[in-house]
Parts: structure tokens; C-alpha cells; sequence
């Protein structure tokens, strides 16, 4: 069984839950942007949740099907066509033989999860398949896919057609969207003027937005508390001697534009962090479009462990809803 | 040194040693890590060491953030006792400085520099007080170097140098990053050398270029076999200047799998170095005649 790329989207690739354990090397975890709708796809199509599907940004890709599967596309919202056929998202459906997967235009969220019954079955790179361009790790030689592309795919496992998420446990982006942040890091460095206005002014998602990080514009420029910068750190007051970085920790380099690093971050850097994207909104994150408003809410860490647990809760629902 | 611990998200524990770079707080953050990976507390799931800093990513469904923060001060009593000596090796990497692809790559982004009217080294040069950029040069390369993080992207390695605070070299990052960096560029930003291991955007000033592989994910480099990444945190590097003859055949040799860099195992206390600078690393780079 294979699914060849007829043509590729924008920048679709070979994603599953990530590498962990090299961040220490400068090799990130990776895996996909929305790691809840790749649960909920693999899921629906009888696999284990971490198997790997493809992630399509912005636009899908066009797909002919090598043989009988079982297929499910979630995450953003974007109208699925089987030889020009309407299926739904968030359900599983059948595909046979020479059809070709097709899709119209993203009309919610940002990314979708393709997955297919079986997994997509190219050659892992330290434990994982995910795409990690910048270090050529992973999918197909490390890059996304190209037309011609042909996508090994594991054996089938007994999936069925008609199998649904419930509408309750999809998760997507409101509007504005809202980001909840943990203050810390080096969150001192700003005045008390700065750190008021990042929470009060609504910003909006730049072009730059990647699996590497998103950057915000249209809020107020960043003031710092005056000192003289310690050795090594670099003249501008936004310096830091080099450091590590946080998955989600936002940094503001020169203090204009916030960028909160994602799931294919770099490792550390010289510029200070002013606190982190709590683990339960990440998700969020890999949904958000170039020029959607979005607000950051200041939280504290008894919220953001209550927001953990919600996610636990709802992904625990979802397990329950698919186990039929 | 003052050291301060706080949080970066729900997932992370963040762990300053000092505001400024030093020895000590590299020594400091590198064995109160190992103190954090030896305790074993049960969710740590990554130690990242930096060169005056720490992160431990963990779950805190396992260990509640409190309770790992707690572990993790306790240990800094136990890291300040340990000894600031480290059995590590040192390697000599050879370095084409003032080569053609990083020359021509800092003059397709001459507007983001501070000073587009000459080089990244004659800059360098300049404002540290040197008479020329082959004088500034040889401050590079004379004295070892410590690779105090690996990170950024790829197996990048920090490189800070074995000298006293007032011979440090230090120059500015680019104005605005460049968009583009040759691989295996020798490049510098504060007071850090460093290797880029891949092509790719890149903000520090650009010297020179080394032959030597030192990330390879399909392991086909005759000594990445057992790890695609070469550098870890406590190796110490001494830069050899090498001309493009030395340079094309060395290349050539990696490419055939046929060459390997000198390395030697070497002990470095910090305590003897603080007392003799230059025997401690007379010492060093004598270990590698013998490699």
C-alpha cells in the first residue's frame, strides 16, 4: 500500500508526535503543530495515536490512493473531495484503489491531519518519521513532500468507515483567538508599563509563522528596565548571554514583535524570553492563520495545570468516543 | 554569581547561574545538571546545559512544578562542592580563515552590518584593538577554546574562549540577521565563537570556514558513526589555520571518509587553570602532539 503525491500543497509533510530527548543537541521534538487532531485522526482510522500522518499548512495537497484504506482528515477545516465526492471532517471514510484525495479551500483553523489506516510507514531518524527540514530528519529525506512522492504505508488493521468525533471534543481557534501565557524567564527585564500592555493590546499573526515559531505584530513596543548588559550578553536590551529556550516561550527580539517558539524551535539563543505559552494552548497555535487578532491572557501556574488537566480530560473522551 | 530559578511554561525549570558569562557559572550550570540527571526525580524528561544556564523540561502530571523546583535547589549545595574538574578531550579543528564563500556571503548582506565598508574581521579587528586582521586572527586561534552549549539548531556548538576576562574578544551580532550562512561557517556574536553546523539564517560575524563535517544525519562521516551530532558540552577546541590547498584536500578526505580530527583526551581543573592560564593550556594543546 502505498499514496503517491500527485501534487503537494504548500508545505505538506510527514508528521507524528516527535522526536523528544536531542533538544540538548539543538535537534527540537518536532512532531505535529496540533498534536490533538493528529490523536483524534490516527484514532479514527484505527491506528496507534502516534503513528504518523501528513500535515497540510494553509493547502491541501492532491493524492491518488494506492489501494483499499480507510481515511480521516482533522484539525482545520477544509472541504475534503474523493474523486470530487464531498466527505466529511473528523470522520472516517473509505477510499479505494486509483481514487485521488483532493481538497478546497481552508475555510477554518490552519492545518489538517491526513491520516490513513495503517500509518504512514517511511524510514524513522531517531525514533521518529516527523519532517524536520533544517536538520534533514525525517519523511522523505528529510524535507516535505514532492510530486511523485510515493509514501510506504503500514498494514491495514481493521478500520471502518463512519467512525466520528463527537462535535464537543473538536478543539479549534475563537476569535480573537487567545493564548494563555505563564509570565517567568526573564519577564523582569520589561517595565511594568511593558508587561501590562503586552497583556492588554491585541495582536495579530505575522506572515513569519512556521512550524519554528510565530511572530505577532500590531501591539505596543516593548520597554526595558535599564541596566548595564552583563558580560557577554550583547549590547541591544534585549540580549541575553545565550540560553536555552522553552517550547512556547516568547521572545521579543529588540522588543517590537513577540514570536512564541513551536514545535521545531531552536534550542537557545541570545534573547530574552518574557514567559512561555502554557502546554494546553500549543495546539492552538498550529491553527492560527497570518493576520487572525489574537490576545495573550496572563496566567498563573495553578491555571495552566487546571488547563492541563482539561486537555487530559478531553483527550481521555475522545479515547472513550473512539473505542468502540 | 547569583543563581535564580524560575519557570518557562508549565513544562520547564529554568535555571540562571549568572546574568554574565564566566567560567565558573558554565562549570556551575554543567554540574548542577549532571546533579539534576544523576538524582533521577522521577518526570524529568530532558536536561538542557547552556553556557550559564539550565532547563529541565519535565511533566508535571508526574512531579508537580513545585516539588521539582524544590528537588532541583537542593542539589545546587551539592554542585557548588563538586570538583570543577572535568575529564573531557580536546579536538583541533582546522580553520580557512578569510575564505571566498563566507566573504562572499557578508557582501550580499553588507547593509545589515555595522560597518558596511570592510569585513567582519577587519570590524572585529578594529574595535578589539587590533592593527590588522591577520593580528586579530591569531588572537582566535592561539589559545583553546571550551564548547560551553551545543544548540540552536543542529548540533551547533557555543565556543567560549580559555582566556582572562580582559582578552576576551567581543563583537556585536549583525544589525538584522542574514538570511543565509555556508555551512560549517566559524562565526562570532558577544563573546562566543561558534560553528554553524548547517546552512542556514545566522546573525553572528562571519571569520572563516573549517573542512570538518560536525553534523551528518545520514552518519556517513567516517567519525559520526555512532552520533550524527560531533560536539558535546566540556569539549575544548583549539582552531588550526589552514590555506585553501590544505583546506580543498582536507575536504576531499572527509568526503572519502578518509579523514578524522587529532583529538586527545585531556583533564581540565578549573582551579589550576584560574592559578596558571597559560601553563594549563601550554598543557592542552601539547596533548594533542601526541594524537
Amino acid at each position: 500500500m502505498t499514496l503517491e503525491i500527485v501534487k503537494p500543497g504548500l508545505a505538506t509533510s510527514v508528521q507524528d508526535l516527535g522526536r523528544p530527548g536531542y533538544f540538548h543537541l539543538g535537534i527540537p521534538e518536532g512532531g505535529a503543530m496540533d498534536r490533538y487532531a493528529l490523536r483524534a485522526a490516527n484514532l479514527l482510522v484505527g491506528n496507534p495515536e502516534d503513528a504518523a500522518c501528513l500535515e497540510a499548512v494553509f493547502m491541501g495537497p492532491e493524492i491518488r490512493i494506492g489501494a483499499d484504506c480507510i481515511l480521516a482528515v482533522t484539525g482545520g477545516e477544509m472541504p475534503i473531495k474523493l474523486d470530487g465526492e464531498p466527505q466529511a471532517t473528523w470522520e472516517s471514510f473509505a477510499a479505494k484503489a486509483g481514487q485521488v484525495l483532493s481538497f478546497g479551500f481552508l475555510t477554518g483553523g490552519a492545518r489538517i491531519y491526513i491520516a490513513v489506516s495503517g500509518g504512514v510507514a517511511t524510514e524513522p531518524d531517531l525514533g521518529s518519521r516527523s519532517t524536520y527540514p533544517i536538520g534533514a530528519l525525517g519523511g522523505i529525506d528529510g524535507r516535505p513532500v514532492q510530486p511523485g512522492d510515493v509514501l510506504p504505508i503500514g498494514a491495514p488493521n481493521g478500520a471502518k468507515p463512519g467512525w466520528s468525533v463527537p462535535e464537543e471534543l473538536r478543539r479549534g481557534p475563537g476569535s480573537p483567538a487567545e493564548l494563555r501565557v505563564l509570565p517567568g524567564l526573564y519577564w523582569d527585564r520589561l517595565t511594568e508599563a511593558s508587561q501590562a500592555a503586552f497583556f492588554d493590546d491585541t495582536w495579530t499573526v505575522a506572515s513569519e509563522a512556521d512550524r519554528m515559531g510565530y511572530r505577532f505584530k500590531g501591539g505596543r513596543a516593548m520597554e526595558f528596565v535599564d541596566r548595564e548588559q552583563p558580560f557577554g550578553a550583547g549590547s541591544d536590551p534585549s540580549n541575553i548571554v545565550d540560553g536555552c529556550y522553552s517550547y512556547g516561550s516568547i521572545q521579543v527580539p529588540g522588543g517590537t514583535e513577540p514570536i512564541v517558539l513551536h514545535r521545531d524551535a531552536v534550542s537557545g539563543g541570545g534573547y530574552f524570553t518574557l514567559g512561555a505559552v502554557i502546554s494546553a494552548d500549543m495546539d492552538l497555535i498550529g491553527q492560527l492563520q497570518p493576520n487572525m487578532p489574537v490576545r495573550f491572557v496572563k496566567v498563573d501556574m495553578s491555571e495552566a495545570l487546571l488547563a492541563r488537566t482539561e486537555r487530559r480530560q478531553m483527550l481521555a473522551q475522545l479515547r472513550q468516543s473512539l473505542a468502540a | 554569581m547569583k543563581t535564580r530559578y524560575t519557570y518557562g511554561g508549565d513544562e520547564h525549570v529554568y535555571v540562571e547561574m549568572d546574568e554574565e558569562m564566566s567560567l565558573d557559572a558554565f562549570f556551575k550550570s554543567l554540574s548542577m545538571s549532571e546533579a539534576v540527571k544523576a538524582a533521577d526525580i522521577p518526570g524529568v524528561r530532558e536536561i538542557c546545559p547552556a553556557n550559564a544556564s539550565f532547563q529541565v523540561r519535565f511533566d508535571p502530571d508526574v512531579t508537580a512544578p513545585d516539588d521539582m523546583m524544590e528537588q532541583i535547589k537542593q542539589l545546587e549545595s551539592q554542585a557548588e562542592k563538586a570538583e570543577k574538574r572535568l575529564t573531557t578531550r580536546i579536538i583541533e579543528v582546522p580553520v580557512y580563515y578569510q575564505d571566498p564563500w563566507t566573504h562572499e556571503t557578508l557582501m550580499r548582506f553588507r547593509e545589515r552590518h555595522q560597518d558596511p565598508s570592510g569585513s567582519d574581521l577587519d570590524y572585529a579587528a578594529r574595535i578589539n584593538g587590533y592593527d590588522s586582521a591577520e593580528a586579530f586572527i591569531e588572537a582566535h586561534h592561539s589559545q583553546p577554546w571550551f564548547v560551553s552549549m551545543v544548540g540552536f539548531v543542529s548540533g551547533l556548538p557555543f565556543l567560549y574562549q580559555l582566556v582572562e576576562r580582559d582578552k576576551q574578544l567581543q563583537v556585536p551580532k549583525y544589525l538584522r540577521p542574514r538570511t543565509d550562512t555556508p555551512k560549517q561557517t566559524v562565526g562570532y556574536g558577544g563573546c562566543f565563537s561558534c560553528i554553524y553546523s548547517v546552512r542556514g539564517a545566522g546573525g553572528y560575524q562571519m571569520f572563516g570556514i573549517t573542512p570538518m563535517t560536525i553534523y551528518d544525519p545520514r552518519q556517513e562521516t567516517s567519525y559520526l558513526k555512532d552520533f550524527m551530532v560531533f560536539f558535546r558540552p566540556g569539549d575544548i577546541v583549539k582552531w588550526k589555520p589552514i590555506d585553501r590547498a590544505e583546506y580543498d584536500r582536507i575536504l576531499k578526505e572527509v568526503e572519502a571518509g578518509t579523514w578524522a580530527p587529532r583529538i586527545a583526551e585531556v583533564e581540565f581543573d578549573l582551579d589550576a587553570f584560574n592559578a596558571d592560564m597559560d601553563g594549563t593550556n601550554a598543557k592542552l594543546m601539547e596533548a594533542l602532539n601526541d594524537a
